[in-house]
């Protein structure tokens, strides 16, 4: 079993890392849209610093959401997923397998490249430091709901803009407890309370989305 | 009755046209929900009695072509 | 215990039931709401604090009300479809998602028409009208992932999944709503708190309630009768149905 998912995990990271074009894209795509809004809003350090928080993390779901769309859609399409359906490994181990190779590569670029995103937002180092908490707690979560909302929609020929209708609403606790962790950290008060909020929404993702998504499959692939 | 005349119930203490516009939207949105629901009906219908007259039609050429053949 | 319920997880036994109910329900329904309508517009006493304005009340909490109820019993149709596998249950789900829809619509928009002589504007990022607007968009998307199915039977089980992601969040979604309002705007809008309402504004207040939760437990049933038929158009039983079809249609004239 054990065997049989670590293959699982360096199949998905060898295809993943084949198509560098679709890696690159969700990133080049955070980095533009977080640098659209002090253009927009203007480039005052004190209003950058106000709205910071709000649009990495807005910016972090819709980057996210965009890299999302193709978890199950090859496999979908050249039967992967019929076969595996068909084999011992329960479906939604192979579920959080490809929940978590989607973390590493399509998530895990956007955590690296905050700093920058940091400093063009003129985050302080304490807010900066929530930031990453909150991200590295709540990036997964996200990975876990999408899933399920990705694999509802996956047969579809119009999936990617019923997905983010579907997710987004979702995800909006996410993002009120995110933000709000670093406006406190701002404020130079603590955000234990938000961080723990939103480790009990992670563990409850991780325990219920799994199935749902497993099951989600099954339905499209019937 | 808690007003005097007909524009008294009308005005509604000033507040006319709030009340009136929550009150019309809503109806709107019920009545247009209703007959959303009786369009959705006739649809299928409208299919039920096409797909009967196509399989009467298909049962008449069958019929026909059992006779030509006697 | 349930056994009797069996009987109508069959669609025909389903519909013939909804057929009976139907004009009870309608004929109620519209006399209830009307009643109350007019009981709480013209009759009941205006408010020594917003006047008249208040009156919008009667179709306002009634659709707040109903528009969270609505979801509830779409939940529990979805949860019975995917738990016990019966397909009447799925084509439930899709028949009550627009009826909850539209009573969201309604929440909102006369939220919003009390807000603004009330408020000053139309538009408040008040707790409960932000959970409202998010209960709209999960239902919006209920509908469209159901529409966008070909097949309806898959798209019937999907939106049930749907249905079943956002009840585990709804209440998530609306405490950390509350929670975020507290944080940014304070306690200003807590004039529509929880007044003791006098018992004349009351009485009305519960009949337009019982009035609204009639009148849409009559248009899904309704939607419901519709969607069996759609599901099942080359059975037998529906086929025989096309005779008689005209004067199934008149049954929901309210």
């Amino acid at each position: 079993m054990r065997g049989s998912l670590q293959a699982l995990l360096t199949r998905e990271l060898a295809l993943a890392f084949r198509q560098k074009g679709e890696l690159l894209q969700p990133l080049v795509f955070f980095v533009l849209v977080i640098s659209l809004f002090p253009l927009g809003v203007g480039p005052g350090p004190q209003m950058l610093q106000k709205i910071g928080p709000g649009v990495i993390w807005v910016a972090v779901l819709l980057a996210s959401l965009l890299g999302m769309e193709r978890l199950f859609r090859d496999d979908f399409n050249d039967g992967w997923l019929e076969q595996m359906m068909l084999s011992p490994v329960p479906l939604t181990l192979v579920v959080l397998i490809k929940v978590l190779s989607h973390w590493l590569t399509c998530v895990l670029p956007l955590l690296l490249i905050s700093p920058l995103l940091a400093v063009f937002l003129n985050l302080t180092l304490d807010m900066y430091q929530a930031l990453l908490i909150t991200l590295l707690l709540g990036t997964p979560l996200l990975s876990l709901v999408g899933a399920t909302g990705v694999a509802l929609t996956t047969g579809l020929q119009r999936g990617g803009v019923l997905l983010s209708l579907l997710l987004l609403p979702l995800f909006i606790p996410l993002l009120i407890f995110a933000t709000s962790a670093v406006d406190a950290a701002a404020l130079q008060l603590s955000y234990n309370g938000q961080l723990a909020i939103i480790g009990a929404l992670l563990l409850l993702a991780l325990a219920l989305t799994p199935f749902a998504t497993a099951y989600a499959l099954r339905v499209i692939q019937s | 009755m808690q007003f005097d005349s007909w524009s008294a119930f009308w005005a509604m203490g000033g507040y006319g046209f709030f009340v009136w516009l929550a009150f019309g939207i809503s109806l709107l949105a019920l009545i247009g929900l209703i007959l959303q629901s009786r369009l959705a009906r006739k649809h299928v219908l409208r299919a039920l009695l096409d797909e009967q007259k196509r399989q009467a039609r298909i049962q008449a050429s069958r019929h026909q072509q059992q006779g030509s053949k006697l | 215990m349930w056994k009797w319920l069996h009987p109508y997880a069959k669609s025909e036994q389903a519909f013939r039931l909804c057929g009976r109910l139907l004009p009870w329900l309608s004929i109620s329904a519209g006399l209830i709401l009307g009643v109350g309508i007019v009981w709480g517009l013209a009759y009941a006493p205006s408010d020594y604090q917003q006047g008249d304005s208040f009156r919008i009340i009667y179709i306002h909490v009634p659709s707040a009300i109903l528009s969270m109820g609505v979801y509830s019993v779409m939940a529990i149709s979805a949860l019975i479809g995917l738990v016990w596998q019966i397909r009447t249950a799925t084509m439930a789900v899709a028949a009550i998602a627009p009826v909850g829809a539209v009573l969201t619509f309604i929440a909102l928009f006369t939220g919003a028409a009390w807000g603004k002589p009330m408020w000053g504007t139309w538009w408040v990022w008040d707790a409960r009208l932000t959970s409202e607007l998010i209960l709209l968009f999960l239902y919006l998307g209920v509908m469209a992932l159901y529409q966008s199915f070909d097949d309806k039977q898959q798209g019937g089980k999907a939106a049930g999944v749907m249905a079943l992601v956002g009840v585990v969040n709804l209440p998530i979604i609306h405490y950390s709503v509350e929670w975020w309002n507290t944080l940014h705007q304070g306690a200003t809008i807590t004039k529509f708190g929880k007044p003791s309402i006098a018992p004349e504004m009351l009485w009305p207040l519960l009949l337009c309630i019982l009035g609204l939760a009639l009148v849409s437990a009559a248009i899904g049933l309704y939607r419901f009768q519709t969607e069996l038929m759609r599901r099942e158009i080359h059975r037998p039983w529906v086929k025989a149905l096309a005779g008689d079809g005209r004067t199934q249609e008149n049954s929901n004239a309210i």
